[in-house]
Formats: structure tokens, sequence, C-alpha cells
């Protein structure tokens, strides 16, 4: 491919190679540890669901039980497995009674872990038919419907209420979303548990959970059948429960999943190796049910400068995608994050973005490239905001981003009215519309503005991949190098839930959701 | 639809200021004329225009118009309107309780810490409770600032610690004892069913009930905050939006010295 803005392909390449390197030693790590939301996630995969008289979850119940007698590094599957094979009885049979406190799994003498392997598989086989059939599911309804053109139109709601959420889904829907995001409620990524049903009550948001997945897959189902054009669903797999909320996910047919660990490490204060942990595994996941994973790197512009530190995104980018690629999860599945956040004061501001958009575009061309909205300088000016999420979307279609988040004119005042989603969805497709072949159109000048920019960016995020490299993930998030934000690798909430492997530790659906590898 | 666009009648109204019954400004004093969008649960047609304009007739909008309406989805109608308001206010008597204290830019902050205090002050900040927006903080804090305003972290004679969002009172309350805090900024973003009063009234209580209310100067930011509010929450100050470190670091200093007198007197 020719570069429109003259970026040398060896020196990304090398960016490459370095991120390959990053991503490698963590994975060293990430393969030796299992955690209490990877074992929620296999109680899941094993069919156990619902919850207890308390409200508490029963993957909860079983993997705390097993946890609390310290044999956690066993993994659950091997107890319920064997379980199955003495009891006689169903997984989620063996949850109820470790509920009710008739059945200590941990104590079952155990039985060989051929047998084991060979009573788990029936039900091992029938989740992971059910995600590929979830999967065909959308496949064969983007095949018969058809989808809209990228960028495609994403928009959140966020009533608290799940079936008010519906009725503004459906709204955006017939404005022309082709994503749906449900926000989820304030503080869910700290909870170490999914809550069970539907939920109408939530701050900011509503509560994840996989009824509610359900009820709005179907409503967006049927909506997407009267416009003949397929709705994505789009959710949280991020905080303390990234494994499980992909798990729910695959089985409820979502399209789309927020899913970075660097993220939650940076801004939610989770432990690194617990996250980087779950991450692998809920990309596995989302790799193979066929959802589309959003990175965050969008949210260092919202601390840190988007001028100065534009370089980070791309550095974090390119490790993102290396650590994709690990989990099995494809180029065309990574919705990786980038952000317009620049000053609205700065001269030719709007040059530098576009810069680096088609930078991005460029280095990542088979990615549904994540394009963020203006959010840190929106004021409650919203007729300006207007213009700013204006000159946003000229440069999403612009440089042919995969997703873009639309901008909201009242973003710093109040979660979207449906009016306010109206008046982004007709800004962003008329802007669409009168420019959609803009970028075929115009070239970067030589030496001009555009150009020095997006070879500055990549010039500086290789020097940080250098660095990188030689300090290793862990100790350069202790150092402060995303985001100006400095984490420590025992700090931050989640640590107690992390456990190394031991000998008998099964998890046989990494290899099969990896093809079999 | 725009019929008042080019309108010919005869503006008869008293065209003079007068500060005790004001009106809104169109282009004409005292024209009154408001602009409002709003959407309204029925669907589009004569018979949602007519509901619209009745309802801006409660609404005290004389000569209502609508001059753009739209089915946002079936049974949602969408409106932009204008309207004459026939109420009015009485400016002369408005009393809003401010801030006490002349805003100082980071530099005179910065002297007048080093003349009246003689030493760092130490400012902690978080957005605490389930509040995971670091927006509001970093604008205050961070070294860049916001605006061109530097944030406090800049300030030489300033020591500040930003905890982040999500932070718990407790947490946040040991944080400030263990940084010998002087000052304790909290920013709340998400005000969605009041979820912040619950939660800046539970940190004020949290330090009363350690004796540290009064050793400690309690500023709150964000939003939908004032200082009227702050106050009413036992706070010493609030900031609302289009407040800046500035704002922020010259009230906390001259707080500061203002309690140091009153003690040695």
């Amino acid at each position: 491919m020719q570069s429109k803005l003259g970026l040398d392909f060896k020196k990304v390449d090398h960016a490459r190679e370095l991120a390959g390197k990053i991503a490698v030693d963590i994975q060293g790590f990430v393969d030796r540890y299992s955690t209490v939301a990877v074992e929620r996630t296999l109680c899941r995969l094993a069919g156990i669901d619902g919850v207890d008289d308390n409200m508490v979850p029963l993957p909860n119940i079983v993997v705390d039980y097993i946890k609390e007698r310290g044999v956690l590094s066993e993994g659950v599957l091997f107890f319920i497995g064997n379980a199955m094979v003495s009891e006689g009885l169903s997984p989620q049979e063996i949850a109820v009674k470790v509920s009710s406190g008739e059945l200590d799994i941990t104590r079952i003498p155990f039985t060989s872990k051929e047998k084991i392997e060979s009573t788990l598989n029936p039900i091992i086989n029938s989740s992971i038919n059910k995600i590929k059939a979830r999967r065909e599911r959308r496949e064969n309804y983007i095949k018969s419907m058809g989808e809209g053109p990228r960028p495609y139109l994403y928009v959140i709601v966020a009533t608290g209420n799940i079936y008010e959420d519906v009725v503004q889904a459906e709204a955006a829907a017939r404005q022309g979303a082709d994503i749906i995001a449900v926000i989820r409620t304030t503080g869910q990524s700290l909870l170490d548990y999914v809550p069970y049903g539907a939920t109408t009550e939530g701050f900011g948001g509503t509560f994840a959970t996989q009824e509610n997945f359900r009820i709005m897959r179907s409503a967006l189902d049927k909506t997407g059948e009267e416009l003949g054009r397929y709705i994505r669903l789009c959710n949280y797999c991020s905080g303390l429960c990234m494994p499980e909320i992909a798990v729910m996910g695959a089985f409820e047919g979502l399209d789309v999943m927020l899913n970075d660990a660097l993220y939650g490490i940076l801004f939610r204060d989770i432990n690194m190796q617990r996250t980087l942990v779950d991450q692998f595994f809920s990309r596995v996941i989302n790799g193979f049910a066929g959802v589309i994973i959003n990175t965050g790197e969008d949210n260092y512009l919202t601390t840190a400068d988007a001028f100065e530190e534009a370089h980070t995104v791309l550095a974090s980018d390119l490790i993102n995608e290396q650590l994709a690629l690990i989990a099995g999860l494809p180029q065309s599945q990574m919705g990786l994050g980038h952000a317009f956040e620049m000053d609205p004061e700065l001269e030719n501001g709007f040059i530098y973005e576009l810069a680096q958009a088609q930078m991005t575009r460029e280095i990542f061309p088979e990615a549904p490239l994540k394009y963020m909205p203006p959010t840190k300088f929106m004021t409650g000016n919203i007729f300006r905001g207007h213009i700013q999420d204006a000159l946003f979307n000229m440069i999403g279609i612009w440089t042919g981003q995969g997703i873009q988040l639309l901008g909201m004119p009242t973003e710093a005042i109040h979660t979207p009215f449906m009016s306010d989603r109206y008046l982004s969805i007709e800004n962003a497709k008329y802007i669409f519309k009168n420019m959609r072949k803009i970028g075929d159109e115009m070239e970067f000048k030589e030496d001009g503005i555009a150009r020095k920019r997006a070879n500055e960016v990549l010039d500086l995020s290789i020097e940080l991949l250098e660095r990188l490299e030689k300090e290793g993930l862990f100790s350069a998030l202790e150092k402060g190098f995303f985001a100006n934000v400095k984490r420590a690798k025992n700090g931050g909430k989640g640590l107690e839930g992390v456990v190394e492997k031991g000998d008998n530790y099964m998890n046989p659906f990494v290899n099969l959701m990896m093809g079999g590898k | 639809m725009s019929g008042g666009l080019y309108s010919m009648q005869s503006k008869e109204f008293d065209k003079t200021l007068d500060l005790k019954s004001v009106k809104p400004y169109g282009d004409t004093m005292n024209d009154g004329k408001v602009q409002l969008s709003f959407t309204l649960p029925v669907p589009t047609g004569e018979e949602a225009i007519e509901a619209a304009k009745q309802l801006l007739k409660k609404m005290g909008l004389d000569n209502p118009q609508v001059v753009f309406y739209k089915e946002l989805t079936p049974g949602y109608t969408f409106f932009n309107c204008y309207g004459s308001c026939n109420h009015e206010v009485d400016f002369t008597t408005i009393s809003v309780p401010k801030v006490d204290s002349s805003v100082m830019d980071m530099h005179q902050t910065d002297d007048y810490i080093k003349e009246n205090v003689g030493r760092s002050l130490v400012i902690v900040g978080a957005s605490t409770g389930t509040d995971a927006h670091t927006v509001g903080i970093d604008a205050i804090m961070n070294m860049k600032g916001y605006a061109g305003h530097y944030g406090l972290e800049r300030y030489e004679m300033i020591e500040a610690y930003n905890l982040g969002s999500q932070v718990l009172n407790e947490e946040f309350i040991a944080k400030a004892l263990e940084l010998k805090a002087d000052a304790l900024l909290v920013s709340q973003t998400v005000t969605q069913k009041d979820v912040h009063i619950k939660n800046m009234v539970e940190l004020v209580e949290l330090l009363e009930a350690e004796g540290l209310r009064d050793k400690i100067i309690l500023v709150c930011g964000g939003p939908r905050i004032s200082h009227e509010l702050a106050k009413e929450l036992g706070y010493d100050a609030g900031f609302g939006m289009n407040s800046y470190a500035d704002d922020v670091a010259s009230y906390i200093a001259q707080e500061y010295v203002r309690r140091a007198s009153n003690k040695n007197l």
C-alpha cells in the first residue's frame, strides 16, 4: 500500500515487532495464572447459571467455595468434572448442592484426568456449539439483510432501565444508528460478580446482565428486520468480570465489546496482573464469537494532551493488536481506539487530527478502528459542541474510520436525550453523505503539516515502544508511561482473585476456541 | 411556520431597560424572546404542534411558534420553538452566595503562599464514591491544567495529590491523614438521581466523626455543583462549570491564611 502521508512502512514493521515482543513477554506471565473471573466464566461455559436466595450468582458461590478451601489453583472444571463422574449430576445440579451445603466438591476422591475430560466433553461441545450458532446467526442476518456502510454510527443509551433503553435504542436505530451501546451503571466495573436478571435501576447506565443482553438483542433484531439492516449491540467487557461478560455476550449474540485491560488498569485502578489474565480469556472468547473488540486508548487523551501524547495512543494500539493476535482475535475484529481530543484553541488542530487519524488508518488497514468524539473540551455550549462534532465527523469519513462513536452536543451535560441522538445522527449522516469520497480526492502536500505530524508521531511511538520493550509492560505501567497515570503491580483492585495454575488445572476452551491448536 | 420572521407588527411594549423587571432579550429590549427545544411523547402532526404551543403558553411564552418538528420514532415528536416570555425578574434584589476570595493567577498564588504561609500547602483531590469520571479533578489538578490554566500540580507552593476516580470516602480520609492534607478536593461528575449528594454528605459526616472537619478546608467541584449547594452540604466552598485551578488555589490559600489569623487572635 502507498502511504498518503509518506509513512515508512519499514518503521511500522519495526514498531510492530517491538510491540510483539512486549506482548509475548506479558503472555509468558498470563499463561501461568488463572483468576476467579476466569473460573466463573468456566462455570458459565459448563452451564452453571442462576442465583441463590440472596441473589449471589451460582458461579460465584462455586468458585468462592473452592477458593476458600485453598484449591482454586486446580481450576473449577477439575472439581466439577470429578463431581460429575462420582455423583452423576449436571454442573448446574452440582452448583445448587454446593450452594445448599449438601456437597463438598473438594473432598470427593479424584478419578483420572482422562475420565474427567471425557465426562466434561459433551458439555464443553454444547457451549462451543451454542456460541458458534450465535455467530452464524449474525453472519446470516448480515448476509440476508445487510448493514450500514462504514464508519458505523455508534450511539449510547444510558437510562438505567433496560426497558427504557429499548425505546431509546429502537429510536436511534430508526434514525440511522448501526451500533447501540448500552452504557453500564457507574461502578459495575468494580463489582466482582455479574448481577442477574432484568434490571430497571442504574446510575448513569444500566447493569450488564445476561437477561438485559437478551432483552436488547431481541429488540434490535426486531427493529433490524423492520429496517432491513442489522443493528449491532455493544457492551462493556471490562472491569473485574471481563471474561464472564464476554461469555454472556457470546451466548446472547452481542456484536461489539469494549475489552481493554490497559484501560482498566489506568482508569479504574484494577490490578494489572488480574486484568491481563482476564483479558486474555475474554479475547479468546470474543475472537471465537466474532465480536469486535474496542480498546480504550482514546481515554489517554482525556487526561493527557492530545497533541503531546498522541504517540502513546499509537504505541498502545500496537501492543493491544499484538495481545489480541495472541488470543486468536483477528485484525478484522479489532476496534482499536483513538480520539478527537485536540484543544479547539490549537491552531491547525484539525490538520494534526486529520494526520493522526489517517496515520492510524494506514497502520491498521484491516481494523474497524474505533474513533471517539470530543469529550474533554465539550462545554455547556451545545451550539459550539455540535460544530466540534461536525469536524470530528469530517475526519471520520475522510480517513475511513470503522466505528464512529457519535458525539452529542450535550456531552458535558447529561446522558443523551432521544433528541440529542437524533441531532448527532443527522449531523453524521449529512457529513458522511456529502463527503463520502473526500479521502479518495484529497492528497497530503509533500512536506506539509499533516505529513510531518504523522511521521513525528510514528517516530515518537517507536521511541516509546523501545523503552517499553526494555522496561517490560508491568514496570512501564508502574512508572506512568501511559496517560501520566502510575499503577503498582500489586496495587489496585482484584489482585486477591489471581491464582497460579496447579497440576490438575484445565481450560480446554482456549484451544477449542483458538481453532484446536 | 416561521411567520414571525419578517413580522411587521408593531412592537407595542416599553423598550427601556428596567433592572427591576428584566425579560429575555432577542433583538429588542423587553421582547422576551426565548428559544427552546423539547420532545413530546406523542405522534407527529397538527395535534402535536398544537400540544407544543399550548405547553409553551403554560410556560409563560406568548406568541408561541413551532419552527421545526420531527418525529424521532413513532410516538415521539421533537420541537424547536420560540416565544415571548411574559414573566420578569427583579435583578436588583438578587443575592447569590459566592466563594469569598479574590482570584489570583498561579504565580500570585505561589507568592501569596510563600509570604503568608511559608510552606507548601498539601491538597488531596479525588473523584469519590462510584464516580468514574476524572475529567473534572484532572482539569483542576493535572500539571497541564485546562484551557490555558495550569493545574495545581504545577504550583510551586502546592503539593498536589490526585487520587483519581472511584475513591471511597474512607480511603480518601485515610490518605488525607497520611499526607497531612490542608485541603481536600472532591470532584463529582455523575449526578443522576442525586447520587453525588449522598456521597458528599457521607464524607462530611465521616470527617466530623473523626474530628477532622474543622482542621481541613473542604472543597467540592463539578458541572452540577454550585457554591450554594456546597455550603448546604457542609462544604467550605463549591466550584461549578467554568472554574479553573486558579479559582480553587486562590480560594484555598486565602482561606488557609484567614483561618490561621483567626486562630492567632
